[in-house]
């Protein structure tokens, strides 16, 4: 479970930097969505990965650390928000400039 | 317990849904209760940094819970001094954006400065790195709204370069920060200074990728360089009032910098060691080099100011990197000094907008109002450049001074100087472009003549010059209350034992209770 976990988390982060490093806004949205999945299976697995331990306290020895669970939540939420945001800015500029790349504007289109 | 530390947080949350809610149609309203809202936190924070000037540390426990299980926030001499800045600094750009009309050119300015106000003293007031994190969101969600505020191609352009840059960095702070619980198991920054200790010296692969993720995450938000690629085009195109509240948001980077590689990766700690001086001091000498040169090359106002920043961000950043008390008193000055310097300038370039055609560094027919604005700049060119007689040049002899003794004063001394003589070309130059040549062009006859910008605008730049030579003529007190602020951060024991040792809920919990 460990290695597959683990490459999961590697191989959404390479393809979301590879889409991160792009020129235009929809596949770095995209990149960015890929790395913050990766992130959230990351922070999942810091509290150690175990099947079928419940996440409170009780009498069985083993249980799923619930920290990780909170801090996942927690940033779902706050990414989810983000890309949202980034999304309708994107589609803003875009619509203004009729221009979707995200590099600053040649310095003669600008004048 | 005292509740005045959770106020500086808490009143500015409330008072913005309750702009939305209440007062939504009416500018008027909103300006009233903004201001006087601030005006209430300046008092808050008075009394904050009074009660934390004797050396003792507040600690407020969210729900009453017990420290490493509950969220905390801490109050000692670094982070009421910090807050107590953002407020002046708030109130100031506040009162800009009313005098110049800029908060009336789009919808929802006075919430999200309210909840930027909330975040900033979030980040300095909390004693647990995740919600470090979270305060890090609430700040950069409030700076979105107000990064676009008022709209235009160009700023949404920008703005979505920052928003995508910033979500950026916070993945990576989420990484950093799920590498440190794997490796801890605790996110409260005092247990963590304890747990760090206890590493295996032969295990520390883990924590060492999370001490130097973290330090990139602090470094964006500082915009150290090679991480400085969103400042310019953002802090140029932000709406001014914007740019300069922005000018506290470099400094929580250098705040988060100098709060846990004190505390958590002390730069005696073997397992980071070499993190502060070989790779945190050269990306510092960098940036001020960087960042002075770009003040020369840049070919309009903004994007000299935004430099400019970069600059003086460098400043800082080599003064914390040599991690002795005296670098950081120095830095803690300095970052004083040079958040005032930094709002004052954009501000006096949003003076300078009006009634130009753009920002050009070129000779334009004088406007109304310029020869204020023109002696205006000149103070804050002075300060900004650290030239005499103002505090930024007290400042950088403090930094100088705190580099002789250490093994690389050779090139802290040849970067600052050396850059310190192209920063002061940079400005000479732009001033004289835009204020002295002036005279020299005949005023367009046909032209509408551009109204002067309102006294209130005027007031609020006057202030911040004012603090800034208040800060250069008491120049004595607060050197040594930096210094005692550097020297509590070295002795982190009152810290620790506050955080730690104060009971709550689940403190009396023992092991095998459960």
């Amino acid at each position: 479970m460990e290695i597959l976990v683990a490459s999961a988390i590697g191989i959404l982060t390479a393809g979301g930097m590879y889409l991160v490093l792009r020129l235009r806004t929809f596949p770095v949205i995209m990149g960015i969505s890929l790395l913050t999945y990766a992130v959230n299976v990351f922070l999942f697995a810091s509290g150690r990965l175990s099947v079928g331990a419940p996440p409170i306290l009780t009498d069985a020895t083993i249980y799923a650390d619930p920290l990780p669970q909170a801090l996942v939540l927690t940033a779902i939420v706050i990414s989810f928000g983000m890309t949202a945001v980034v999304v309708m800015v994107a589609l803003g500029a875009y619509l203004g400039g009729n221009d979707d790349h995200v590099d600053d504007p040649a310095v003669e289109d600008v004048q | 317990m005292m509740h005045w530390l959770i106020l500086p947080i808490m009143l500015p949350a409330f008072v913005a849904p309750f702009i939305v809610l209440a007062a939504r149609y009416q500018i008027a309203i909103q300006r009233v209760i903004s201001v006087a809202s601030i005006l209430a936190v300046i008092g808050v924070a008075l009394g904050l940094a009074w009660s934390a000037s004797d050396g003792t540390v507040m600690l407020y426990q969210l729900g009453d819970w017990a420290a490493p299980f509950g969220i905390v926030l801490v109050g000692d001499r670094l982070s009421t001094l910090m807050v107590l800045l953002t407020a002046v600094l708030a109130l100031f750009v506040l009162l800009y954006a009313i005098g110049s009309g800029w908060d009336d050119r789009g919808r929802h300015f006075h919430a999200l400065f309210q909840f930027q106000v909330m975040g900033i003293m979030g980040a300095f007031l909390t004693g647990d790195l995740f919600n470090l994190f979270v305060f890090f969101e609430v700040l950069l969600i409030a700076s979105y709204g107000l990064m676009i505020h008022s709209g235009g191609t160009v700023r949404l352009r920008a703005g979505v370069q920052y928003v995508l840059f910033n979500l950026l960095g916070s993945t990576l702070f989420l990484f950093a920060l799920g590498a440190i619980y794997a490796e801890t198991g605790t996110l409260n920054m005092a247990d963590l200074a304890q747990r760090v200790q206890l590493i295996d010296t032969q295990a520390t692969v883990g924590i060492r990728i999370a001490a130097v993720l973290l330090l990139m995450v602090f470094a964006i938000k500082a915009a150290v360089v090679p991480l400085h690629f969103w400042l310019p085009s953002s802090y140029a195109e932000a709406p001014a009032p914007v740019a300069a509240l922005f000018a506290i948001m470099t400094k929580v980077g250098a705040y988060a910098i100098i709060r846990v590689y004190t505390m958590v990766f002390p730069p005696e700690l073997a397992a980071t060691s070499g993190l502060h001086g070989w790779w945190l001091l050269p990306a510092a000498l960098l940036s001020l080099a960087v960042g002075m040169a770009g003040v020369l090359a840049a070919r309009k106002l903004d994007r000299l100011v935004a430099f400019s920043v970069i600059g003086s961000m460098g400043m800082v950043m080599v003064s914390i990197a040599m991690f002795t008390p005296a670098g950081i008193g120095a830095a803690l000055y300095y970052i004083v000094h040079s958040t005032l310097a930094a709002g004052a300038l954009f501000l006096i370039t949003d003076l300078v907008r009006a009634g130009r055609a753009n920002l050009d560094l070129t000779a334009q027919a004088p406007v109304a109002g310029a020869t204020l604005t023109s002696a205006m700049f000149f103070m804050a060119a002075i300060a900004m450049a650290g030239l005499p007689p103002l505090s930024g040049f007290l400042g950088k002899l403090m930094i100088l001074d705190a580099g002789f003794n250490t093994p690389q004063v050779v090139w802290i001394w040849a970067v600052v100087l050396g850059s310190s003589l192209i920063s002061v070309v940079g400005f000479a130059r732009a001033g004289s472009a835009l204020f002295w040549k002036a005279n020299s062009i005949a005023p367009d006859e046909d032209a509408e003549p551009a109204a002067a910008p309102s006294g209130l605008s005027y007031v609020a730049v006057g202030g911040l010059l004012s603090l800034l030579v208040a800060h250069t003529v008491f120049a004595g007190p607060t050197t040594t209350y930096t210094t005692a602020i550097a020297q509590q951060l070295f002795a982190p024991d009152a810290y620790l034992t506050t955080v730690l040792s104060t009971p709550g809920k689940l403190s009396d919990v023992k092991e095998g209770d459960y």
